[in-house]
């Protein structure tokens, strides 16, 4: 083995220990709980109730909300957290690179999300929402979990606050628009051309639509379009969320 | 003898404000050096700047011939590092603390279970190994922190301010097991703002103020720097009119508690002989006559005018 796959593979091992460390403190946290699970349901509850659609037609809308408000609780409290409470420099004063211990920020937010998104989807299986690709079902949740878990780190990276509440707030300033532009409620098709364009630049648009591909078979976007995006913005959002952090850091420390 | 850390020509400015200025020193491996100065001084961001955290400015820091700039996680591997202002995670237990530390630094699951043990016991913290550190004390926080430091056996450690706060005991416990290890040829590199500390546990001390280093010498040349000057302290039979004895001091640092006159002087022999003098001629008796040689806390307090 060369030292520098050696290297990745020592990094990539911390990065599982950060996973650890974060599931222990970060998963039952308030805030994580009441924005990851709590809300999402409410979200869909209100949205469902006394309105006349079935479980088929809102299942992508309550998968999406799931998927996207679970994967990105963890992810914006553990930094501000680390700060507060003045880990954060014992953290990174340790041999391991910033990419690695963010890559650890990621998987625990990844762990959360799949972990949450498992009670709608148990929930439509008992109930009997008809899926017509599971395969495809479930590749869209674990791509679409990558991806908003990249997202949830970005959204921590400025301000470099410590208060984890504040960076919940400014959370839910971004995740609330994303939400309603992005095909939840309504199918990209009964969208006019303009709602259309707006809901192209959130990535929760490409999850909703793989979701309802895999639900009915047909997608606004062909899937060729649709997966490789969500591993794009992943990546994308990965790397700017880690030099944002890198020129923030510091300021963290007190 | 290797050279522990190598410190040349760094400064540090954070916006106006010149937090270290143009400092150089060595710490050869094996010492224990002391790094002292008052609040301000500059020595958290130092110490930040060796353990890789902070860019200097300018200037190269070098531990163990690696440059931290260009090689930051192996300089990292080799020291041991205590933060002024850390925190173990108070909702994981002492244990998981330890074993998650050990794992950033490499050290495999078994060796460090093992490891982790023998500190813990060390430290008289492993009756308490499971419990959240949120119950701690800031004593017990501070010992596992020092642990945490440990788990990976490094040969330098860095620590800054590691007994501020502290009791005696928890004082006592680290300054001795940092002994031990100093004695084992581990290098201690540490930052105080109390004299004491500094005189009982390093060999040689720089003194800090305003991001500049004032002197690097071992603690006793440190004394003795200061110590042309002695402090004089004569106690008479009665209050007199004593203001004529005033000259004799060095810096107008002449004192008058009723019958006991305190004075700093340059040249002791002199002083002695205008004292009798003064005596004599007054028709006064010398009841004690002593002479203190500055205290380590005296040169601080001199060198850095505070
Ligand atoms: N992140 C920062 N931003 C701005 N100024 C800073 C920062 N860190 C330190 N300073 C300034 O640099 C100077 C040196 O600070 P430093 O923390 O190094 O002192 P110190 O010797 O550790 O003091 P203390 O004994 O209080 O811990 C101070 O004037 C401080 O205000
Ligand atoms: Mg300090």
């Amino acid at each position: 083995m060369n030292s520098s796959s050696n290297y990745y593979l020592e990094q990539f091992k911390r990065s599982l220990l950060i996973m650890k460390k974060n599931v222990k403190i970060y998963y039952s946290k308030g805030p994580v709980i009441v924005f990851g699970v709590l809300l999402p349901m409410f979200l869909f509850l209100a949205y469902f109730i006394g309105r006349n659609i079935s479980l088929h037609e809102a299942f992508p809308g309550l998968l999406g909300m799931t998927v996207f408000f679970s994967a990105t609780s963890v992810g914006p409290t553990i930094i501000p957290w680390e700060s507060r409470l003045k880990t954060l420099e014992r953290l990174i004063s340790t041999p391991i690179s910033l990419w690695s211990m963010f890559l650890g920020d990621v998987l625990s937010s990844f762990m959360f999300g799949v972990l949450i998104s498992l009670i709608p989807l148990i929930l439509g299986f008992i109930l009997g929402v008809e899926f017509i690709n599971c395969f495809l079902l479930f590749g869209g949740v674990i791509l679409g979990v990558l991806c908003f878990s990249a997202f949830s780190i970005l959204l921590s990276a400025y301000p470099p606050t410590d208060t984890p509440s504040t960076i919940m707030m400014l959370t839910s300033l971004v995740r609330f628009p994303l939400i309603f532009i992005s095909g939840v409620f309504t199918p990209l098709s009964a969208l006019p051309g303009w709602g259309v364009i707006l809901s192209s630049i959130s990535p929760l648009t490409y999850f909703v639509d793989l979701t309802r591909a895999s639900l009915t078979g047909v997608s606004y976007y062909p899937l060729y379009i649709d997966l490789p995006v969500l591993v794009f913005i992943a990546a994308l959002f990965f790397i700017i969320a880690v030099s944002i952090h890198k020129r923030s850091i510091l300021k963290r420390l007190s | 003898m290797r050279n522990a850390i190598e410190v040349v020509n760094v400064s540090k400015f954070f916006g106006k404000i010149k937090a270290v200025d143009n400092i150089s020193f060595t710490v050869q491996e094996g010492e224990i050096f002391g790094f002292l100065g008052p609040n301000g001084a500059g020595k958290t961001t130092t110490m930040r700047m060796l353990t890789g955290l902070i860019k200097p400015d300018t200037g190269q820091i070098r531990i163990f011939g690696l440059d931290i700039i260009r090689s930051p996680l192996k300089a990292k591997q080799l020291m041991g590092i205590l933060p002024e202002m850390s925190n173990a995670y108070i909702d994981l237990s002492a244990w998981d603390n330890l074993m998650l530390v050990g794992g950033l630094y490499g050290v495999p699951r078994r060796v460090r279970e093992e490891r982790g043990e023998r500190l813990l016991k060390q430290f008289k913290l492993f009756d308490r190994r499971n419990q959240l550190v949120k119950g701690f004390s800031k004593g017990m926080k501070q010992r596992l922190l020092v642990c945490m430091a440990l788990i990976h056996d490094p040969i330098l450690l860095l620590l800054d301010e590691p007994t501020s706060g502290l009791d005696v005991e928890s004082t006592i416990l680290i300054r001795n097991i940092l002994r031990e290890l100093n004695e084992k040829g581990v290098t201690v590199f540490i930052t105080t703002h109390n004299m004491e500390e500094a005189g009982k546990l390093c060999g040689r001390v720089a003194i800090v103020n305003h991001g500049r280093i004032l002197v690097t010498d071992t603690v006793e040349n440190v004394k003795n720097k200061t110590e042309r000057f002695k402090i004089l302290e004569v106690v008479f039979d009665r209050v007199a009119d004593f203001t004529e004895l005033a000259s004799l001091a060095v810096n107008g640092e002449f004192n008058v508690f009723d019958e006991r006159v305190r004075l700093v002087v340059e040249d002791v022999d002199a002083a002695l002989n205008r004292v009798v003098d003064y005596a004599r001629n007054n028709s006064i008796r010398i009841i004690s006559l002593n002479t203190l040689t500055p205290s380590l806390e005296d040169a601080f307090i001199k060198l850095t005018g505070s």
